[in-house]
């Protein structure tokens, strides 16, 4: 955001070099006695001409003197007979002037002949590769680019010498092979981006804002590969190559499809879940082959070359890591597009960046060309309206009303969010009291998914009723209209976390708890996207051919970003939740993603419509990774640091069995901690850093003072922005009372 | 120097490269959607120029309210009729890729609003613009009080110098307030 300051400010700046207020002043000294000087001395005094650029002065000024020699000749020619063409010949004459002007002042748009020898003069001043990007960038047709090209790197024999300069600068081969390999990455970069062909026939026809549903499904498949990943390389398989004989094998007679979905029998005692990972050290002996010829006894520790791999050390830094840098990216996106949406000076209005910013080039489609036309005439003549009419104030009356159905839509809601978080506490209890059998373990997860899936109806229905009561304020469509959906799934998702840390894990009867709450949220993830298949079904396919059968009329459901968003977000957060408990977690929800995104691609382009409602794209993509954050990611993270930290792992399952606390597996045992000076400094930087209290303080008060430090900055920079404005309104005055002049003056030279 | 037959020979494809803000697959799929519009006679002749009429063909551009500004900004023939030759083709792709910079942008964008080429943004450019923006139906056009209305409050937000017109700085300091623009400034073949 300081960047973003400065360089407004540096902008105006430049364009203000040539000043003028001493130009009232320096009138009164000006030679009076010949028109033409008079002129001239004017123009120098008011454009700061300097030595430096005195030869672009005077061929500047012998233009414009021709110019005006050339109107007194041709007024004083055409003087008897032509009086009224004296003034057309004048006025395109101070045009020509006024233009000239223009140039003087820094505001030509087109790029001349005199910007082209200027751009060839920065181009030769500079490196071959920044004179390449610096060319790249000027705003010039291909074939002036060449020109110029060759204007400025004329003392070089041909093309291959600049192509050597641009590729390599000091050791030719390395250099050469590395960015002929960079080119390459990033052409099959280009060309292995997920899924670029579907999202830009849905981006001409439904426009960005359905397009930002899809980057964001993207970013999340992302991250669930990233985690999947880590754990496949680090932790599963070595586990793999290292199987535990003592647990029992899966029959094919015992396999039933309904484990798919619950999760039990076969599968808890697989890869899928904690309980099937040891907790031992595996230690990998590597023998010198020519050592012994003979068969190969045990060896003894001496002649061995211990390879110690520590199964429950790689369990905890396969969480911990990709959480970690999770969290810094999603620190880091966040910054940078907070960064991005920050100015230092906001208008209230903005209807000069509506207008010049809000077409979407990228829709193709000649119907949603037609319905982009009229959401923007929509919210133009919305706004116009409302700044006509926006000083009326509301009775008294009118307030009290509002308030009232405001309070009455709010409690409804939230009666409705209490009763349903209650009713799963309720039906948890009740399960646990029991001995669960497989089809009933699926009860709790989809009276979760259904609460998820009816309750925004209702949601909708009374946020109908607010919009319709408070006139003209639907212009925008913004996820805070959601906040009651995500006061929901936040409560769902903190009465089964109560229920996952604190009950299970204390009651005795659970023989792995672990992978009992891994199978919860596996279940949990399933039914939320079978459940989601079928509101895709109900909600957009069988209500077109209701609506076009039945109530005959053309209108086709509208696709709701921020519903769906938040869904994404919900089934991230049970994955994140899950992923210590059920390592495989990630590649059930990268599945998921994937069919997830073909499925409502095929919705979307059968079923749907483009919206009628305005969408800022950038600030709801900044706005979901905001709630990826604060909501979904810490509170995964702050769950799993408790389970790690305080849960008492189950002492017959698992990677942490013996251990009063999973976090103890960090203290690793003493040949490992002695056998790699990497785990050793990372212990000491532990101990001696984050848990030391003096340290944290100084952190903390360091980064505050930046903060204030940087609002000082920002506050300075706004003043000077209003000073440079004023200065630019002032420098206009200056030149139409210039132009004024100087048309006096020519009038007075054809007399 | 133009497209060639069929094929771009390699160093044009690196010149290319270097010049534009295209990559490889980009400059090669351009090559190959022009070559579709060449009329058959003129496929061997080098720097062959395509009229507007045909450019206007391609979905990316058939209903761009804008299309013909933008083909008469990107043209470099000598009648300012809107022709388009490969190398006036790659650069409005160029200027609307993914990798153009927002000064790139904001020019192009600057000139094609500017409807009467004067280099400046007037009164009558702005209600050329919000026409196109608003369709021209009759009941998404807005009544001339409104227009009014709605220009001066677009001279009044960004035109700081007070001349009544908008200019290029003018424009590329509005544009700089949106972090939209550059994401909706984009066709991709």
């Amino acid at each position: 955001m300081i960047m973003t300051a400065t360089r407004t400010m540096n902008f105006w700046k430049k364009r203000i070099q040539k000043r003028t207020s001493n130009s009232s002043k320096s009138l009164q000294s000006v030679d009076r006695s010949r028109p033409e000087t008079m002129m001239m001395q004017i123009i120098n005094e008011c454009t700061d001409s300097d030595s430096s650029t005195s030869t672009d002065d005077t061929s500047d000024w012998q233009t414009i003197r021709s110019w005006t020699a050339g109107t007194s000749v041709r007024s004083r020619r055409s003087h008897l007979p032509h009086q009224e063409s004296r003034h057309p010949t004048n006025q395109a004459n101070v045009e020509e002037i006024r233009d000239a002007a223009d140039v003087r002042f820094g505001l030509n748009t087109g790029f001349s002949e005199k910007n082209k020898e200027e751009l060839v003069s920065d181009l030769r001043g500079l490196s071959v590769r920044d004179a390449m990007h610096k060319l790249r960038a000027a705003p010039l047709s291909l074939s002036d680019k060449r020109e110029v090209r060759r204007l400025a790197f004329s003392n070089t024999v041909d093309d291959s010498f600049i192509r050597k300069h641009v590729t390599c600068s000091c050791c030719p081969c390395v250099l050469t092979m590395w960015r002929r390999f960079s080119f390459s990455c990033l052409n099959i970069r280009s060309s292995l981006k997920l899924w670029s062909s579907p999202m830009k026939k849905l981006s001409g026809r439904f426009g960005s804002g359905v397009l930002s549903y899809f980057l964001f499904l993207r970013t999340l498949l992302f991250f669930n590969l990233l985690l999947s990943a880590t754990s496949g390389v680090f932790l599963i398989f070595p586990q793999i190559l290292h199987p535990l004989s003592r647990h029992h094998q899966c029959t094919p007679g015992t396999f039933s499809g309904l484990e798919l979905l619950t999760g039990t029998g076969c599968f808890s005692h697989s890869l899928m879940f904690y309980g099937y990972y040891s907790n031992d050290v595996i230690k990998h002996c590597g023998v010198d082959p020519f050592k012994s010829s003979g068969p190969q006894k045990v060896q003894s520790p001496d002649d061995c070359q211990m390879f110690s791999y520590s199964i429950p050390s790689a369990y905890f830094c396969t969480i911990a890591f990709p959480f970690f840098i999770i969290c810094i990216i999603l620190v880091y996106s966040i910054s940078k597009s907070f960064g991005k949406s920050f100015h230092v000076l906001k208008t209230s209005r903005n209807q000069a960046e509506k207008v010049f910013c809000s077409w979407d080039h990228k829709v193709s489609k000649k119907s949603s060309v037609r319905l982009q036309c009229e959401k923007i005439s929509t919210q133009i003549k919305e706004q116009l309206s409302e700044t006509a009419n926006g000083e009326q104030e509301k009775s008294c009356k009118q307030r009290c009303f509002s308030l009232i159905v405001h309070a009455i839509a709010w409690t409804a809601c939230l009666t409705s969010i209490v009763l349903s978080a209650a009713g799963v506490h309720f039906l948890s209890e009740r399960t646990l009291d029991q001995d669960p059998e497989d089809p009933k373990l699926l009860i709790l997860s989809s009276v979760v998914s259904g609460f998820n899936l009816l309750l925004p109806g209702i949601f909708n229905v009374c946020g109908w009723l607010e919009r319709y009561e408070s006139t003209g304020t639907g212009v925008y469509v913004s996820i805070f209209r959601q906040e009651k959906n995500l006061l929901l799934k936040t409560s769902l998702i903190g009465v089964l976390c109560y229920r996952w840390l604190w009950r299970i894990a204390e009651i005795q009867q659970f023989k792995c708890w672990e992978s009992f709450v891994g199978q919860e949220l596996y279940r949990l993830l399933l039914m939320d996207f079978l459940f989601t298949i079928l509101h895709t079904f109900l909600g957009e396919f069988v209500w077109r051919l209701f609506s076009k059968k039945i109530l005959k009329k053309e209108r086709k459901p509208k696709f709701d970003i921020a519903l769906n968003v938040l869904e994404l977000i919900y089934g991230q957060t049970l994955t994140w939740l899950g992923v210590l408990f059920a390592p495989l977690l990630p590649a059930v929800q990268i599945i998921k993603l994937f069919v997830l995104f073909y499925i409502k691609k095929c919705s979307l382009m059968l079923n749907c419509q483009a919206s009628r409602k305005p969408w800022r794209a950038t600030q709801m993509t900044s706005l979901f990774i905001a709630l990826l954050w604060f909501p979904s990611f810490l509170g995964a993270a702050v769950s799993v640091g408790y389970t790690i930290g305080t849960a008492k792992p189950s002492s017959t399952c698992g990677p942490f069995r013996n251990l009063t606390r999973m976090f103890e597996s960090v203290q690793w045992s003493k040949d490992l901690e002695t056998s790699n000076t990497f785990l050793f400094w990372l212990r000491w930087a532990y101990n001696s850093l984050i848990e030391n209290q003096l340290f944290l303080f100084l952190i903390s008060g360091v980064l505050l003072f930046m903060i204030y430090f940087q609002t000082q900055v920002v506050d300075g920079q706004r003043k000077v922005i209003c000073l440079l404005e004023k200065q630019i309104e002032n420098e206009g005055t200056d030149k139409t009372f210039l132009i004024s002049q100087l048309q006096h003056l020519t009038e007075q030279c054809a007399d | 120097m133009g497209a060639t037959a069929s094929q771009l020979d390699k160093g044009m494809l690196s010149e290319y490269q270097e010049l534009t803000f295209l990559t490889k697959q980009e400059i090669l799929l351009a090559h190959k959607r022009f070559s579709e519009l060449v009329p058959k006679e003129e496929i061997d002749r080098i720097n062959c120029r395509i009229p507007m009429s045909l450019i206007l063909t391609l979905p990316e551009l058939k209903s761009n309210p804008f299309n013909e500004r933008i083909c008469k900004v990107f043209s470099t023939s000598d009648i300012k009729d809107g022709s388009l030759s490969f190398d006036d083709f790659l650069d409005l792709l160029s200027a609307f890729s993914d990798s153009a910079t927002l000064e790139i942008k904001s020019h192009y964008a600057f000139r094609i609003f500017d409807f009467d080429d004067d280099g400046t943004l007037g009164r009558h450019d702005l209600e050329k613009l919000v026409n196109c923006l608003t369709g021209g139906t009759d009941d998404t056009n807005l009544t001339p009080d409104e227009m009014r209305q709605l220009i001066d409050n677009i001279l009044e937000e960004s035109d700081i110098d007070k001349d009544g017109t908008v200019n290029l700085s003018e424009f590329q300091h509005v544009i700089s307030r949106s972090p939209d623009f550059v994401s909706s400034f984009k066709i991709v073949l």
